[in-house]
């Protein structure tokens, strides 16, 4: 897919911006000055998988937490689930259900984020709008009362988050392996359920102005990362959206189940990683077609292809009206990522108030208590940005011996590459380069959510300077913001 | 704009849970937008970092020469520099890599040679890391830290209040490690 360019121009664009984490993309031209190929490139890296050998397995949910700040929940679930395995006992039902209540937390804080912090500028301001004013700050200045309904939605999934861990980030204080360390009090419960209505009616909100603005966003539908590919994500056993257990499912570009992984600690059967030496970012592929025809995507677009039904009443509506986007009910265009964050974020509004409203989740047996009992443990979970994995070996006391993390955004890592290439082709002239082209190539990222400090457990940091060289290294154009 | 104080937030290598933590300032930045100009910020899309900023809150600790240069830059631009959260105070998790001697070989060993299936192989066009990994101060003059993993909003939002207002700082019995 990608080759070694030594002799051609290459515009280069750092870091990304309004992503969670930093990354260049180097878009390399031919000599009549087309855009040939481009490069997402993550440049910097922390090593979590090394660092970790040693530690006891039971802090394993606090320090990978660590990985990220935006979906910290997703590795606190992933890790204790793993560690789960490793004591070889099930959380006492109500521990389950909080947990998933604290993920529908976190995956409507993070969709808030994205939609609002992060991608509105874009859809809202515009591509080409200044880019010194181009972000949520521009916006507050622009329509704050639609930032405040964003902030608010965002707030609602960090309070859920908070009012059942203790904390907004790193609650790693609560969870444990086998369970959590306290219940949900009934003050705390009716809070939450105090705010649903409002949550729910900013989702609704949202979602009907994103579908009131798709019109004006055809021509970024037929060219944002526009392609086929396979699709990967949980399922709940009879083929439901699912975010904290189930099984893997992989399907092809027509809506074919490809390969279904029951049992999670077989992962490595179906999935491989590549390494390329551009980017610290690894570049999973599904192990039955190779590398790299067997790019996959992940998160919201890939959670509703792979899906049959979600189960809750209006995200069930919506995600019938989603799937008439594409064939056989598979949207493949990556701008849709947008769309299809705001029909989960419904769907998580809904589970949320499901589970707050079930007598259950009140339980004080939260906790179960077991030695380490197995000397390898996996666990799997959707996070915002599509399927985590985290899988250790421990020795007889528990200390960790081996450690690997396979991080949501790495898994779209062969898309983002083919997405950048397909909107630099349709919107970069070289010749007359312009801030507002760039910007696209920037927004196709953005659709995509990814979280580098998840992928890479870093970030790197550079100013953005594009830089147009010919083919004997001469500088032909240059552009700083 | 003219008359809002200039403030730049700054992610090294953390998880950005400390800008998180800046965001769930909530409603009280639409507030926070009336007083400052955001100049630089991974939420925003200036890409250079600009002359003459009153206040840069800085997340994460230095990990690799690029950062090294950044947070030197960022130094040399700004009045006054807060270390927030603590990767950036002590290098936290970040710094736990600093155990194995040549830690930036064994991470990069780890990851890309011993568990890749295709193509093992360390990544050679990308920044080099640094031997260990280092809090700011080791590097540049701090003003002000923040410590917590990360910082509560309620104690983001007090320092930069005072810090707007002109007033001392205090402290005391507000912040905590971990």
């Amino acid at each position: 897919m990608v080759k070694e360019q030594k002799d051609c121009k290459q515009i280069v664009i750092a870091p990304i911006t309004r992503i969670e984490g930093h990354a260049q993309v180097t878009i390399f031209l031919n000599n009549d000055d087309a855009v040939r190929d481009a490069r997402f490139q993550v440049t910097d890296f922390r090593g979590f998988e090394k660092f970790t050998e040693g530690r006891p397995f039971y802090e394993m949910p606090s320090i990978t937490s660590r990985a990220c700040g935006i979906c910290p929940v997703s590795h606190l679930l992933a890790s204790a689930k793993a560690c789960d395995a490793i004591v070889g006992v099930s959380p006492p039902k109500t521990a389950i259900m909080l947990r998933r209540l604290m993920h529908m937390g976190q995956l409507i804080q993070s969709h808030a984020l994205n939609f609002y912090h992060l991608s509105s500028p874009d859809l809202l301001l515009g591509m080409d709008a200044d880019p010194a004013a181009r972000n949520v700050f521009g916006l507050i200045e622009k329509d704050p009362e639609l930032v405040r309904q964003g902030i608010r939605l965002r707030k609602f999934g960090q309070e859920i988050i908070e009012n059942v861990a203790g904390k907004r980030i790193h609650s790693a204080d609560w969870i444990m392996p086998g369970g959590a360390k306290w219940p949900l009090t009934k003050e705390r419960a009716d809070y939450l359920i105090a705010n649903l209505p409002e949550a729910q009616e900013s989702t609704l909100k949202t979602l009907a102005l994103f579908k009131k603005m798709l019109d004006g966003f055809s021509e970024e539908v037929e060219n944002f990362g526009n392609f086929p590919t396979y699709y990967m994500g949980l399922v709940t056993p009879d083929g439901g959206l699912e975010h904290y257990d189930g099984k893997i499912r992989i399907m092809d570009k027509n809506g074919k189940v490809a390969a279904e992984c029951v049992d999670p600690t077989k992962y490595n059967e179906f999935i491989g990683e590549a390494v390329e030496p551009w980017s610290f970012m690894k570049f999973p592929y599904f192990k039955a077609i190779g590398y790299p025809d067997g790019a996959y995507r992940v998160g919201p677009l890939a959670r509703l292809n792979v899906a049959s039904h979600c189960d809750t009443p209006l995200a069930d509506q919506e995600l019938k009206e989603f799937k008439k986007l594409g064939k056989n009910g598979v949207v493949q265009s990556t701008f849709h990522y947008h769309y299809a964050r705001l029909v989960e974020l419904l769907f998580c509004v809904e589970t949320a108030k499901n589970l707050l409203e079930d007598p259950e989740i009140l339980s004080e047996h939260v906790t179960s208590k077991a030695m380490v009992n197995n000397y390898e443990g996996v666990g799997v979970a959707e996070a915002p940005r599509g399927t985590l994995i985290h899988h250790y070996k421990v020795d007889p006391q528990g200390l960790i011996t081996w450690n690997n993390m396979i991080i949501a955004t790495e898994h779209n890592n062969l898309a983002y590459n083919m997405a950048i290439t397909q909107v630099a082709k349709k919107y970069v002239k070289a010749k007359q380069l312009q801030e507002g082209m760039l910007n696209r190539v920037e927004a196709v990222i953005r659709a995509f959510d990814p979280c580098l400090s998840c992928a890479t457990h870093a970030v790197g940091n550079m100013p953005l300077d594009i830089k147009l060289v010919d083919a004997d290294g001469k500088l032909v154009d240059r552009k700083i913001r | 704009m003219t008359g809002k104080v200039r403030v730049a937030t700054v992610w090294l290598s953390g998880c950005s849970g400390c800008h998180m933590s800046f965001l769930d300032q909530d409603e009280r930045l639409i507030d926070l937008a009336q007083k400052i100009q955001l100049v630089y910020s991974p939420i925003a899309d200036v890409k250079k970092f600009p002359e003459n900023v009153d206040v840069t809150l800085i997340e994460g600790a230095i990990a690799n020469e690029e950062q090294l240069h950044m947070l030197q830059k960022v130094r040399a631009r700004t009045k006054v520099l807060v270390s927030l959260g603590d990767c950036a105070v002590t290098g936290n998790v970040t710094a736990l890599r600093n155990a194995w001697p040549h830690s930036d070989k064994a991470i990069i060993e780890r990851a890309y040679l011993d568990k890749s299936d295709l193509n093992a192989q360390k990544p050679d066009q990308v920044p080099k890391l640094l031997v260990k990994a280092r809090p700011l101060h080791e590097a540049v003059k701090v003003d002000f830290y923040i410590p917590g993993c990360p910082p509560s909003a309620d104690l983001i939002n007090y320092v930069l209040t005072e810090l707007l207002a002109g007033r001392t700082i205090n402290m005391e019995g507000k912040s905590e490690y971990g």
